[in-house]
Parts: structure tokens; sequence; C-alpha cells
């Protein structure tokens, strides 16, 4: 707390690398207005491009700094943690940091024509304003430590996503109904997490999330924690479209303009699943009955699935962006596989998988959004044969549409036997066979992909040209990285497993953060 | 637009009001209840009720949307703006304790005085923008259909 | 389930009435607008729950006097849920103003804002793209 003794001490001044746990936060925040006050339309790209970057800097920095299991936390304002807002930094949120804010720098060069093809020119300023704030929430979500933080950074984002949705109205106007029907869902859902917020304000008097879990360890279960429980869970289950509460996505995802289809499918629901992963092992305990209940008998069910019936919806689409945003619903299945196995490779596995996955999607959804550009629109009759005049664009696609299916080599295949392993861990053979066969859906649709790309002529009328260079070199980045992490696990795999030891350890690494803060002081 | 005397005279004799109003809950929220966002909704009121009862037009060529635009803006850059000199001081991200090393109290007294001034512009701006927003649309119902 | 445990958890009864209240609008009336006033209801019941949470027995306003004399035999009711909830309803009233203009945007561009209207159009609009499709793909679609 500021009080008057506490600062007749001398003060030492905070470094750079003390304050890189808010500027995270701050670069993108302060960028977003700014571009509306400057009002240019040609700097608010690479304004946006700028602070993308800086933002990447510091994630690299924060994930450096807790890679061997440590931890920063950050008190906002001055205020100690557990009555003031504290930034938390571990390995599992750093290591998402990283995904989001790396994936939105690498997508921004191939948005700069994205954009411009598919958005009127005069709502570019207050297109990349937004964009800003949905990074801005997005990276508030995975790095704050107080509860109640992480509502408000949820909302920045998910207004923010609302309007990039509704920017798609210029091609489609079903754009409009999308983003109404995702407004709806959303902010059902978000009411739900503030409800069971406020039930575990209730137990426990606290919203550090830290100093709730050691109070929750203390009380034990009772209804009001298991509440509170139910309500997140079902709450952060509507944004990160959980299977059977996912209605809002394949059309946000189809309608929403190219590169916001991007940015959302490789970051958006990833920070769902991160805060379900938080809330699960570090906030609740998963020694508790009804955790590991919901998880065996509930979570473990649906996303079984969700691997395969959104698989197999995706197989029979006709539009290639909404092929894929099934695709990703059949993903998300996996990830909460890993959670619902409930032991450390199962976690890792839905750590590596939310990372693979991300930039797995954000290939596919690059390729689609490039194909976009030339013939003006996604439905596979009217991009037939497109592979073969744009190669580079297939072939990255291609990359992508591997890794999807997990073939080995690519970075999918480093997550699926990850999660494999996991499930024979545990003793679960089935599963382990399910997850392979649900895999071969995926080939299925994929190779409806690849056939639609090469194995057609063209379709007359369309713009029979290579994608520019701002799009096919953020494509090979990604899709070098599909090929790069399928090879090299150890970073991943590496990251992947301190975060799922340090929130697989429960309350007790957090609560020695809490003492040695507050004895510091400053 | 010429009946309505009352109300036009009216309105003309509390928009004044209501804005002295908003400046005493601005700048009296550390003492009493009030603060930036209740400030800036009773700021943006005497915008939009001259609005309702003249004319969306007629307030626009005073508080053109441009410019309300770059207030929304603006408020938040005087937010994280003195954040942000806080953290140029040596302190952490909006800890008032920086402006007034000495007294933290004082301290704490300015950086919410600037802190609130920031989220007043900006909440005045935001709710001016929706009226705006809502009334420039065209509408589909004529005004002598109602 | 006796008297006084109905009445001793009185604010819980009513946020969960208004709070179904809301869901139910939601979900059943076809009109967007009646949604967006649901959805409000709903957040609402939710602002009524924390504040009821906030209230100590006996406690008044949490101000304390300007010479700093805290009475310790005075009760103060617990103002942290209220900042919560002032937080919680900026963001309603940011939801609400973006549905509104999603709202009218929608009615710009469909003609209508009831739900069965706009699912007909769509539907409409699938069925042409799948006809479409299934004649360019001949019938391999």
């Amino acid at each position: 707390m500021a009080s008057e003794t506490t600062h007749d001490v001398a003060h030492t001044a905070m470094t750079l690398i003390d304050q890189l746990p808010v500027l995270q936060i701050l670069i993108p925040l302060v960028a977003a207005p700014l571009l509306v006050l400057l009002g240019t339309k040609r700097l608010s790209w690479a304004i946006t491009f700028i602070a993308s970057v800086l933002a990447f800097a510091v994630s690299i920095a924060l994930l450096w700094l807790v890679k061997d299991g440590g931890f920063i936390s950050y008190e906002l304002g001055g205020w100690a943690p557990p009555l003031g807002i504290e930034y938390r930094v571990d390995a599992a949120n750093a290591f998402v940091l990283l995904l989001i804010s790396g994936i939105s720098t690498v997508i921004l060069p191939f948005a700069y024509t994205s954009v411009r093809a598919e958005i009127a020119e005069r709502h570019h300023t207050l297109f990349y304003s937004c964009y800003l704030l949905c990074l801005t929430g997005l990276l508030g979500v995975v790095i704050t430590g107080d509860a109640f933080n992480v509502f408000v950074f949820l909302e920045i984002s998910s207004l923010s996503t609302y309007a990039l949705i509704a920017t798609g109205a210029g091609k489609n106007k079903r754009a409009l109904t999308a983003a109404y029907d995702y407004l709806v869902m959303g902010t059902i859902g978000a009411t739900f997490f503030v409800i069971g917020l406020g039930f575990l304000y209730m137990a426990t008097g606290t919203l550090n999330m830290a100093d709730i879990a050691e109070r929750i360890a203390d009380q034990g279960a009772n209804r009001t924690i298991q509440a509170a429980f139910a309500f997140i869970i079902v709450g952060m289950g509507l944004k990160a479209a959980i299977y059977p509460l996912h209605l809002w996505l394949p059309n946000a995802y189809t309608y929403a303009p190219s590169a916001v289809t991007v940015f959302l499918a490789a970051t958006a629901t990833k920070a769902a699943i991160y805060v379900i992963l938080r809330f699960s092992f570090s906030v609740f305990q998963p020694e508790f009955m009804f955790e590991t209940l919901t998880f065996e008998y509930l979570v473990l069910p649906l996303a079984l699935l969700a691997m395969f019936a959104a698989s197999f919806i995706a197989i029979f689409q006709t539009d290639l962006k909404r092929l894929l945003a099934y695709s990703s619903l059949a993903q998300i299945g996996y990830m909460l596989l890993g959670i619902a196995l409930m032991n450390e490779t199962g976690i890792t596995a839905a750590i590596v998988h939310l990372f693979n996955h991300g930039i797995t999607k954000a290939v596919l959804f690059m390729g689609v959004g490039a194909i976009v550009l030339r013939t003006g629109s996604s439905f596979l009759y009217r991009i037939q044969g497109m592979g073969r005049v744009m190669p580079v664009t297939a072939a990255a696609m291609v990359v992508g549409g591997l890794s999807l299916i997990g073939v080995p080599g690519t970075a999918g295949f480093i997550s699926k036997w990850v999660l494999v392993q996991g499930a024979l861990e545990k003793g679960w053979w089935p599963i382990a066979v399910l997850i392979v066969l649900s895999s071969l859906l995926a080939v299925i649709y994929v190779w409806r992909m690849v056939e639609i790309l090469y194995l057609s002529s063209p379709v007359v009328g369309a713009d029979k040209r290579e994608a520019p260079l701002t799009m096919t070199i953020p494509m090979v980045i990604m899709a070098g990285a599909c090929v790069y992490f399928g090879f090299a696990t150890d970073i991943t795999i590496g990251a992947s497993t301190t975060a799922a030891q340090g929130l697989l350890g429960g309350t007790t690494g957090m609560i020695e953060v809490i003492e040695t803060a507050t004895q510091a002081g400053h | 637009m010429h009946h309505h005397l009352i109300l036009r005279v009216v309105t003309k004799l509390l928009c004044g009001a209501i804005m002295l109003f908003a400046f005493y809950v601005q700048f009296h929220g550390d003492f009493s209840p009030g603060g930036g966002f209740q400030a800036g909704v009773i700021m943006a009121v005497a915008f939009i009720v001259y609005g309702v009862v003249f004319g969306v037009n007629q307030v626009k060529l005073v508080f053109p949307p441009w410019f309300v635009h770059k207030l929304v803006a603006l408020g938040v850059l005087v937010y994280a703006g003195t954040g942000i000199f806080s953290m140029y001081l040596g302190y952490g991200f909006l800890d008032y304790g920086a402006f007034d090393p000495g007294h933290p109290s004082h301290g704490q007294h300015n950086g919410i005085l600037a802190v609130e001034l920031g989220v007043g512009i900006t909440v005045t701006g935001v709710m001016v923008a929706v009226y705006y927003a809502f009334a420039s649309r065209p509408p589909t119902i004529n005004d002598e259909d109602w | 389930m006796d008297f006084d445990f109905i009445i001793g958890h009185l604010n819980y009864w009513l946020f969960i009435v208004l709070m179904m209240t809301g869901l139910y609008i939601v979900i059943a009336k076809g009109n967007l607008v009646k949604k967006i006033v649901g959805l409000n209801i709903f957040q609402t019941a939710v602002f009524m729950f924390y504040i009821s949470i906030g209230k100590v027995e006996n406690g008044t306003a949490p101000i304390f006097p300007m010479d700093m004399n805290v009475d310790p035999s005075v009760a103060y009711s617990n103002p942290l849920p209220h900042v919560l909830i002032l937080t919680a309803i900026v963001v309603g009233i940011a939801t609400t103003s973006l549905g509104l203009a999603l709202v009218v945007r929608i009615h710009e561009a469909f003609g209508t804002i009831e739900e069965d209207d706009l699912l007909k159009i769509e539907r409409d609009m699938a069925t042409r793209e799948y006809e479409l499709h299934g004649s360019a793909m001949g019938g391999r679609a």
C-alpha cells in the first residue's frame, strides 16, 4: 500500500526491465488513440506495425526472463498485489503473450494489402485503432493476475472484435448479423464470467488470483466455489467456442475481413483457452473433486465431440473460410482434451497445441486471404485451380494443411504426439485412438482443399497472378515456422512443460511470490 | 422548430448550468461522490439536450464530429500519459506517489485529478459521439409521418 | 428451506429472477432491439448481485471523515463491489451502443430487424450460393 511511511525510504527508480510487464499492454493501448488523434490514413498502418513490433520485442524479453520457471510481478499504481491490481508473468502466459504479439506482427504486412482491398479507405484509421485495442485486450487478458481485470481486458478485446467483424459488411452484409450474434453470445459469456467472479469474491473477499487460490485452498470446496467454477467455465467456454457453445464462430470467421479472421483464428480463442487453463489450475485446485469430475465427464466428451463433429461438418463446406472455421472448432477440441487429461503431459500438449494451431491457422487463413484478394471470394468453386497460378500461396497452404492433419515434420504433429502420450500416460488408450481417427477426418478436408487448389483449371475472370510480396512473405514465414517447430521442439515443448509444471504446481509457487512482493514493498 | 418556445428558452438557460455542474462534479470528485465518468456524462448531456431541441446539425456546428473523435482519443492519452509520466519519474505505471515524493497524499491528489480529467474528456467525447452516430443516420420515417 | 432461508436470501432470489427474465428475453424475442434490452436486464441483474454482496449489516457509506479519525465502532459497507460494477456498467454501455449501432446497420442492409426474417434472407442467400457451387462444380460438389 502506498502509505506515507514506505515513501520515506529512498525510492529506487524502476528500470526499463522492471517496467516490461506494463509496457506489453501500454504500447498498443497508447498507439490506438494516437492513430485517431493523428487521423492520418497513411501513417496508421505504420504506427500499428511499430507498436506490434515493440510489443513482440517486449514479449520476447519477458519470456527470456521467465523461461526457467521464474515469475515477474508488477504492481499497478504502486499498490501491492493482494489489494492492488497485479500483472504476473510466468512461463505459461509469457508463452501465450509471445504467440499473440508474434502473430500480430507477422500478419500486419499481410493485413496492409488485404485491408486496402477489403475495407473502404476512410475506415482505415479506425480499423487499425480497433485492431490495436483488440491486441491490447488479448495481451491484457493473458498478462494480468487480477481476476476482475481479466473481465475488463476481455471486454476490451471483445468489443473491438465485434466492430472488426462488422467491417466485413462492405463485402457481405451477413458480417453484420455475424457480429451481432457474437455480441449477444459474447456478452452473455462475459457476464457469466463476472457472475463467477462475484461468487469467488463472496467466498474469498479478494480478486487477486493468487490470493483467491490461497484462500480457496484454506477453506476447501464449498457450494459457492462450485457455482463460481461452473459460471467461469461456461462463460469462458463461450469465448473459447467449446463445442456446443460455438455457434458464433463459423459466421464470425467467414464474414469478417480476411486480416481479422487470421488474427482472431490465431489468437482470440487461444487467449480464452489460456484463461480456462489459468483458472482451472492456478485459481481452482485440480484436487477438487468437482473440478476433476467436470473435466472428466463434461469437458472430455465435449472435446471428443468437437473433434469429430466439427471436422465432419468441415468436410461438407462450400466456402474455404467456413471450412477452416469448423476445423478451428475441432482443433479447440484437442486443446480441451489436453486440459481434460489433467496431467502434466496433457497440459503441455494443450499449451503446445495452442501455439502450433495458432501458427498453422495463421498460414491457412492468410492463404485464403491472398486468394480472396485475387478472386474476390473464398467459395470453393471460385478458387478452383488457383494453386496453379499462385504457387507460393498454395504451397504455404499445403504446409499449413499438413500441420493441421499432424503429419510428422510439422508443428501439428508435435502437439498431437504429446497429446497421445498424455492419453496413454493416463491409460486412456481409446482416447489416443480417437485422436488418430479424428486426424483422418482432417485428411479429408485438407485433401479437398488441395484438390480444389491444384486439380482443376482456374475459373474465368479470376486475376491470375501470385499474391504480392507483402502477403507471400508473412505466409512463407508462418509456413516456415510450422516446419521449424516440427523439428526444433525444445523451444515449444520446453516452454510448455515449464508452463504446465507451473500451472500444476498449484498455489504454492504463487503464494511465495505474494509474500516476497509484500515484504519487499518499495 | 419555431414552436416549443419554452423548451428552447429553458434549454438555452440550462445548458450553461449543466456544464458548470459537470465541472463541479469533475474537479470535486476527490472530495465527494463524482469524478470523470459522471462529469463526462453530465457534460455530454448539455450538448445532447441542445441537439435534441435545436437539431443535431446545430450542435454539430459548435462541436463538430471530427473534434469529438479527437477528444475521445485525447482523453485516453491524458490517462495513459499520466501513467507514462510516473514511469518516466522512475515509479510504476500510474503510481501517483511519483508526482510529489515528499508528500505522497498530495501526489495522489494531483495524479487522480489528471487521470479523472482524461476520463472526463473521453466520456464526454464518447457519449456525444454515440449521440451523433445515431442521430445523424437518415431517418427511415419522415418527421411528418410520426 | 424454511421461511428465514427464503427471506434471508432475498437478494439472490431477485437476482436470479431478473437474470432469468433477461436471458429469456434474449432467447425468446425475435426483435433485435428487444434482445439488446434483454441483455441489459441480464447485466443489470449481475450489477444488483454485486452491489447486494457489498452491503455490510448496519454498514454506512464507506467515506472516511476528513480528519481521518475513523471510529472503530462504525461499520462501513464494502465499496469494492460498487467500483467493480462501475466498470461493468461502462462495459454495458459500450456493449449496448455497439449492439444498437449494429442493429441500425442491419436494418439498413437487410430492411428488417426481426430475427425470423433475417434468418430467411440469410438462408436464401446460402441456398443460392450452394446452388451456384453445385452447378459450377458439376457432380463433385
